[in-house]
């Protein structure tokens, strides 16, 4: 499989990425600033295009690779993760987004403490912004070096550390992140790199007879079609827990993702807020039809990655079912595609990180850009070498513990704090942190122990149906018992976020 | 983290000082807790929450705070009371004294009701009888009295401080009023000057300049609020500057460059328009005209704005005294910006002017995208 017209490629592509983005972070801000047109309105960013930005850089190395992987290794259950990706959405726009917006907030932090004027909220929410971003950072290192070790065969340290370094540099130089014309683009590289080679490959399963993946005679790396295509059959003793836990986390953990969050400021306004998320939720479910396709093509045409390395199956496909140049080329453009979306999400994560860690940490020590470099450093070093030292477990799997810690810390300070009125600051700390405590544990228990079998194993594997809960109920429960405690500006504050721009009433 | 402050606690009640150090420190942390909500000033609301803790400093049945019309709040046992306590505090703000009332006056028919007697005394602010507490108890004593009316002075102090406060608030609105009728006089004069000019060679045009002329002045005369958001500002500013390049013509170029990203950012009302202003006179004083280069770049937590012109320049010194205060000028717009960037985010963020003589002038404005309290 491996050729040196293939590690050439591979390579080049990889350098050929890694320069246009570092490029495009320390040029692209002039580049697309030169126009001087007047009329400040009708340059404020449109929906759709705020909207593929986001998509741009949500859609990370998890979704470009992990899903094929685990659909081909585990089977059709695993859709839930990218139904779960998107539907989170849909919870953002129903009940987060435009409230989100008229706040006024930029970051979670900046959430917190402007609802409920509290300094000690603000350092909690601050240290989970962190956390969560370390989790989510370390599987993208991860995946990289997966990706790198398939197409060029270097060993799977160094594609982390590539990817590191060009994050890191790209973060220092300027960063591309803040400009939406480079993240929407973003969205239709990755799109196009896992489209295209996906034609050729449908066309070759076409010409040998296209046999269905689900074909009940299929034995495939000794699963039956329709075991595989089971969508309640997760790994484990209670796959039916595992399942609505994973649906929880995914579906509540998107509205406490740092990265994502940021970028809701760019909106004019609440309304403007919905729409991208409309928009949003368009894309991915676009983008989310493809890799699944690829899992499927896996268990036909490359059946032994099901056992070892499943997270390699999108790379390999072209070099099994197409060969020669022709497949070399198109494992060069996946390659490229992974490692844009490896590139997209390590650096909209690390500048949040970065930012908050500025912020709130060094802020008070260093000066200005030496802060924010040193905090760079810190948010990227961290969780590179915690992608070392724990255990390998699947890309997606960390990704989904992060969305857990998500959903069980932010989904209730936000859901609670912009739709109840007797939140009090210690009770949004108590649930911070007795959130942050319990899916902290599985996480430290899902990276160093592995276990099989049993409710713990699920209870661990998947904590959000239970951690979730217990965060609302206390984050409730002490609210009430502090009840003097409600900040006396919320109901000023509810009425403007729940108040349309348009309708003109006092809203300081 | 928890445990280290429990356990800190535990060290310090068992270690440090003796029963009387011990109450002194409960009853100065019983007045922090009382003192928030009298630094808002006097009304029902901060009543009601102050009360409680001022009841536990005086250890009386019950108290009650009145402004000079009404009874703001009572707190404690004894409710029917509450008119007698309305008389005496009306009393006590009549005579500008304290007044004390005994059981004849506090005559009640509720078996076992622990108020006696009950003393009221003026807050005075700044020499100015604001309202008055009263605090009802069993019996009289020399020490209630004593213990009342210094409650009585540190409520006083609270409220003259909520009333410092208020005072800057209105000070700051007041400088915005006063640079809403310091654009006007001469920028009207030429701008209705320069769009007559129009109205026979080019109709079409007068009529345009002529509504964006009403938008402008509709935005810098509008009476509410402190705050806009950039984009309102940046319109406004677009105005201006269509109406000075009506008068100018090609002497004025324009140069706008802005990130879309930071359009939503909320920054004071008019605080971009007079470093325009002052950019427009600056790099029109050379011959052949200038350029006006306006930009606002995303920074990740902050926006960078800068204006600047390829004017005369000015002397550094000069523009250090103008943003001190120490020296007035064409530039009073500079300060007063400068003055209310401070007030509004801290003084980080004050403005910062590159200039030499003969090298044009760049003044930059940092706005964090985020302040808490802030609304457009």
């Amino acid at each position: 499989m491996l050729d040196d017209t293939g590690t050439v490629l591979g390579l080049l592509s990889v350098l050929l990425v890694s320069v246009a983005t570092l490029a495009i972070g320390s040029w692209g801000l002039r580049l697309s600033r030169t126009t001087s047109d007047f009329f400040v309105a009708s340059r404020s960013v449109r929906p759709r295009l705020n909207g593929f930005a986001i998509s741009g850089e949500y859609l990370s190395g998890a979704s470009f690779l992990g899903i094929a992987g685990l659909v081909l290794s585990n089977g059709a259950e695993m859709l839930w993760y990218p139904v779960g990706w998107t539907a989170g959405y849909l919870v953002l726009l129903c009940l987060v987004a435009a409230p989100l917006r008229r706040s006024g907030a930029y970051t979670l932090p900046d959430f917190a403490e402007a609802r409920l004027h509290s300094r000690g909220v603000r350092r909690a929410s601050a240290l989970l912004v962190v956390v969560i971003g370390f989790l989510y950072l370390m599987p993208q290192f991860q995946g990289a070096g997966v990706a790198l070790e398939t197409t060029t065969g270097l060993p799977p340290w160094a594609g982390g550390l590539a990817v590191a370094v060009v994050v890191l540099l790209n973060v220092l130089a300027g960063g591309m992140r803040s400009v939406t014309f480079v993240q929407a683009f973003q969205y239709w590289l990755k799109l196009t790199a896992l489209l295209l080679p996906l034609v050729f490959l449908v066309l070759v399963w076409l010409g040998d007879g296209g046999r269905s993946p689900a074909d009940p005679g299929l034995v495939s790396a000794g699963v039956d079609g329709l075991a595989w295509a089971d969508p309640i059959d997760f790994a484990g003793d209670h796959p039916l827990y595992s399942t609505y836990s994973l649906m929880v986390a995914t579906f509540l953990g998107v509205m406490g993702l740092p990265h994502v969050v940021v970028r809701y400021y760019t909106n004019p306004d609440g309304r403007a807020a919905r729409q991208t998320t409309l928009a949003v939720l368009a894309l991915l479910g676009a983008f989310y039809v493809l890799p699944p396709v690829y899992g499927a093509l896996g268990r036909l045409y490359a059946p032994g990655l099901a056992a070892s390395g499943s997270d390699s199956v999108v790379l390999a496909l072209p070099g099994v079912m197409v060969g020669g140049l022709g497949g070399d080329l198109l494992t060069a453009l996946l390659t490229a595609g992974a490692f844009a979306a490896f590139l997209a999400t390590s650096s909209g994560l690390t500048v949040a990180v970065a930012g908050v860690l500025t912020q709130d940490v060094t802020s008070r020590r260093l000066e200005g850009v030496t802060g924010f470099r040193v905090s760079a450093v810190v948010a990227v070093v961290v969780p590179y070498l915690l992608s070392l030292v724990t255990r390998e477990v699947g890309v997606a799997t960390v990704v989904g513990l992060a969305f857990a810690m998500a959903a069980a810390t932010f989904c209730p300070l936000l859901l609670l704090g912009i739709w109840w009125r007797g939140l009090t600051a210690r009770g949004a700390v108590a649930g911070l942190v007795a959130g942050g405590l319990l899916t902290g544990a599985a996480v430290v228990d899902n990276l160093v122990v592995d276990r099989t079998g049993g409710w713990i194993a699920s209870l661990v594997g998947q904590p959000a149906a239970w951690a979730v809960p217990l965060a609302f109920l206390t984050m409730v429960v002490v609210s009430r018992l502090t009840r003097s405690q409600v900040p006396a500006h919320t109901s000023r504050f509810l009425v403007r976020l729940h108040t349309p721009e348009t309708v003109r009433v006092d809203q300081g | 983290m928890v445990l280290d402050g429990l356990r800190s606690r535990w060290w310090r009640t068992r270690q440090l000082g003796t029963d009387a150090d011990h109450a002194t420190f409960r009853t100065l942390h019983t007045a922090s807790l009382a003192s928030p909500a009298l630094r808002r000033g006097l009304t029902a609301e901060t009543a009601d929450r102050a009360l409680r803790h001022l009841r536990g400093l005086l250890g009386t049945a019950a108290v009650a705070l009145a402004d000079t019309d009404t009874l703001l709040g009572y707190d404690g046992l004894s409710t029917h009371h509450t008119a007698q306590a309305r008389a005496l505090a009306a009393r006590a703000v009549a005579a500008s004294a304290t007044v004390v009332a005994g059981r004849a006056e506090l005559a009640c028919d509720t078996e076992g009701c622990l108020v006696g007697h009950a003393i009221a005394t003026p807050l005075v602010i700044d020499d100015r009888v604001a309202g008055a507490l009263v605090a009802l108890a069993g019996a009289p004593s020399a020490s209630l009295l004593r213990a009342t009316e210094e409650v009585a002075s540190w409520v006083s102090g609270q409220l003259e401080l909520a009333e410092l406060d208020e005072q800057r608030h209105r000070l700051a609105r007041a400088e915005v009023r006063a640079l809403r009728a310091q654009i006007s006089p001469h920028f009207i004069y030429n701008s209705l000057g320069a769009i007559a000019s129009f109205v026979r060679t080019d109709p079409d045009r007068a009529r345009e300049l002529l509504l964006e002329f009403a938008d402008f002045t509709r935005y810098s005369f509008r009476q509410h609020g402190e705050f806009t958001t950039l984009t309102e500002e940046l319109r406004s500013v677009e105005r201006y500057l269509l109406l000075e390049q009506a008068r100018f013509g090609e002497r004025l170029r324009v140069v706008l460059q802005v990130a879309p990203e930071v359009l939503g950012v909320t920054i004071p009302f008019l605080c971009l328009q007079p470093l325009v202003e002052n950019a427009v006179q600056h790099g029109l004083e050379r011959e052949g005209g200038g350029v006006i280069t306006i930009v606002a770049r995303d920074a990740d937590r902050e926006c960078l704005i800068s204006i600047e012109d390829d004017g005369a320049g000015q002397d550094p010194e000069r523009i250090r005294a103008v943003l001190a205060g120490e020296a007035a000028g064409d530039s009073v717009g500079l300060a007063n910006v400068d003055e209310r960037l401070r007030t509004t985010f801290g003084d980080d963020y004050g403005l910062v002017v590159e200039t030499a003589p003969g090298a044009g002038t760049r003044v930059l404005v940092r706005v964090p995208k985020f302040a808490p309290g802030l609304t457009p």
